[in-house]
């Protein structure tokens, strides 16, 4: 690859491979499968969705990831691969009103389900107040993360409204936010540029938005 | 991934029955755990049978006084549950110590109990092991094994068994609810439920093929201070290197289950009596038997000394 053609996707991608150098064998081992397999003519499974509001139609080999199916088959480049096994993060959506890593389960699982991807939180004419909060605080450097962090924080507060403990919580029956809240809740979005304060501080200015 | 063919499941009595009939099926719940195996070519089912929609996601008081947790109750409702949190603390407890948020809003309760092994060994398939593909030996007993077991262990695996949950479970008791092919029902009791290695630690439970776990039962609540201390190497989202699962009576006894070291999920009739003596009789009593690496024997001072804080926090308390 010459400096010319070294493209931000490039990049992420590359460092997608650093951060999971072993599984990224297996994954393009899956893809050759799936395009031999296609051409064996293997079942198709029709699996129907509701994407940020939106009725799809699809016809997917029954391994498609939700997040292959949101990225590869709905063109919503939005939800990120990382390291495809649930590690990272970047993979996060929201699924009948709760965050999941799209990236550890089958699209054909949630046939008839509601889905919700960083596209339908916000759109750059109406960002949603987290993506605001995100700009205004710099919660991010190379933005891959992003997306998920997002999606993610958006539940989180969620979650701690509706009572759910974490592991810092001290009395399980008062679960009120904190910093060490959100850090510890947020722990499964890794930045690897570690914007983890300015995303901290993110969260709080929402925090305090909704409770005023 | 390897292909497969899906079916979703309309009964637990067809869940089972298709599960039974299929060469190299398997169920499917919250996935978070064989679709990661799946992708690496560690599982390779033929055929999935997703239980996703079979209802067992009920939480219910049984007539005995304790509680029915349906087996696909997922780990985020099952921590935040009322009677959970006021009756049975350190289920709570273990639940949010384990994985992130994402993973227990999908996790679910059965899926739990049945996940794998994180031995290193296991999930790189250049490596030998003899959990993964038996009889090609263990590349970890003279490898990297910090993270492994050191109880319950044999000369074929050192695997640890990774669940926070379970580790809960088994300090209350729980009873594993199931039903196979033929309808038939077993109620079997978690110290009997997952298997040790012995000569073939690729057998991990004693489930038959095609039996399906329909609920986990808990007996009444029996009070007393709930704990669960997890050390680990990061603050969150990390699996166990030991981790004490405690319940603290008002009369001095205690009873503890360890997650981190053992082969399955850790309780000891004698760590449980040597309570009333204190973190060194407990850890002692505990550690009888237990085999060490070069790299894990940092585990037998650190149950100790993990027992010994909460031994101190519940002297400050009282």
């Amino acid at each position: 690859m010459t400096a010319d053609h070294v493209t931000r996707r490039g990049l992420m991608q590359g460092g997608g491979a650093l951060l999971a150098a072993a599984p990224l064998a297996s994954q393009a081992q899956a893809q050759a499968a799936t395009t031999a397999s296609v051409s064996k003519g293997a079942p198709m499974t029709p699996v129907e969705l509701t994407v940020n509001g939106r009725e799809v139609h699809l016809q997917l080999d029954p391994r498609t990831s939700l997040l292959d199916a949101l990225r590869e088959h709905l063109k919503l480049t939005g939800t990120k691969k990382g390291c495809d096994h649930g590690q990272c993060g970047a993979c996060t959506v929201i699924v009948e009103g709760r965050r999941i890593n799209s990236c550890l389960t089958l699209a054909v699982m949630h046939d008839g389900e509601d889905v919700t991807t960083i596209e339908g939180l916000g759109t750059p004419e109406a960002l949603h107040p987290m993506q605001k909060a995100f700009i205004v605080h710099d919660g991010y450097q190379c933005g891959y993360c992003t997306p998920g962090q997002i999606c993610s924080a958006v539940s989180v507060l969620e979650e701690i409204k509706a009572g759910i403990p974490s592991h810092v919580t001290e009395d399980l029956d008062k679960v009120t936010f904190s910093a060490a809240e959100v850090r510890e809740r947020m722990s499964g979005n890794i930045c690897r540029c570690a914007a983890y304060s300015n995303i901290v501080a993110a969260i709080g200015d929402v925090a305090g938005e909704a409770e005023a | 991934m390897k292909p497969f063919t899906y079916e979703r499941a309309t009964s637990v009595e067809a869940a089972a029955r298709a599960a039974a009939s299929v060469q190299g099926a398997r169920f499917i719940a919250g996935g978070t755990n064989l679709l990661d195996l799946m992708k690496l070519q560690i599982e390779t089912p033929t055929h999935l049978v997703d239980v996703n929609r079979l209802g067992l996601d009920r939480i219910e008081k049984t007539e005995e006084g304790g509680l029915r947790i349906g087996a696909l109750v997922r780990n985020t409702d099952l921590a935040a549950d009322a009677t959970v949190r006021r009756d049975y603390a350190v289920l709570s407890r273990a639940l949010v110590a384990g994985a992130s948020g994402q993973l227990r809003n999908k996790a679910t309760t059965a899926g739990n109990l049945l996940q794998r092994t994180r031995c290193p060994y296991f999930y790189d398939t250049r490596m030998p092991c003899n959990k993964r593909k038996p009889g090609s030996g263990c590349g970890a007993m003279k490898g990297v094994s910090r993270s492994l077991a050191i109880l319950g262990v044999s000369d074929a695996c050192i695997a640890q068994h990774p669940s926070d949950m379970a580790v809960a479970m088994r300090l209350l008791d729980a009873q594993v609810d199931t039903v196979d092919a033929t309808g038939a029902r077993r109620a079997i009791p978690i110290a009997d439920f997952h298997l040790l290695p012995g000569d073939t630690p690729h057998k991990e439970t004693v489930l038959k093929a095609g039996e399906i776990i329909t609920s986990v039962t808990l007996p009444g609540p029996i009070g007393g201070t709930h704990v669960y201390r997890k050390v680990r190497d990061r603050a969150s989202y990390a699996f166990a290197l030991v981790s004490v699962a405690a319940i603290f009576g008002k009369d001095g006894t205690a009873r503890f289950a360890f997650g981190g070291i053992g082969a399955k999920p850790w309780r000891t009739a004698e760590g449980d009596a040597a309570a009333a003596q204190g973190a060194q009789a407990v850890a002692e009593a505990t550690l009888a038997g237990a085999r060490t690496t070069h790299d894990n024997d940092f585990k037998r001072p650190l149950v100790e000394k993990t027992l010994a804080s909460l031994y101190r926090q519940q002297e400050a308390r009282a």
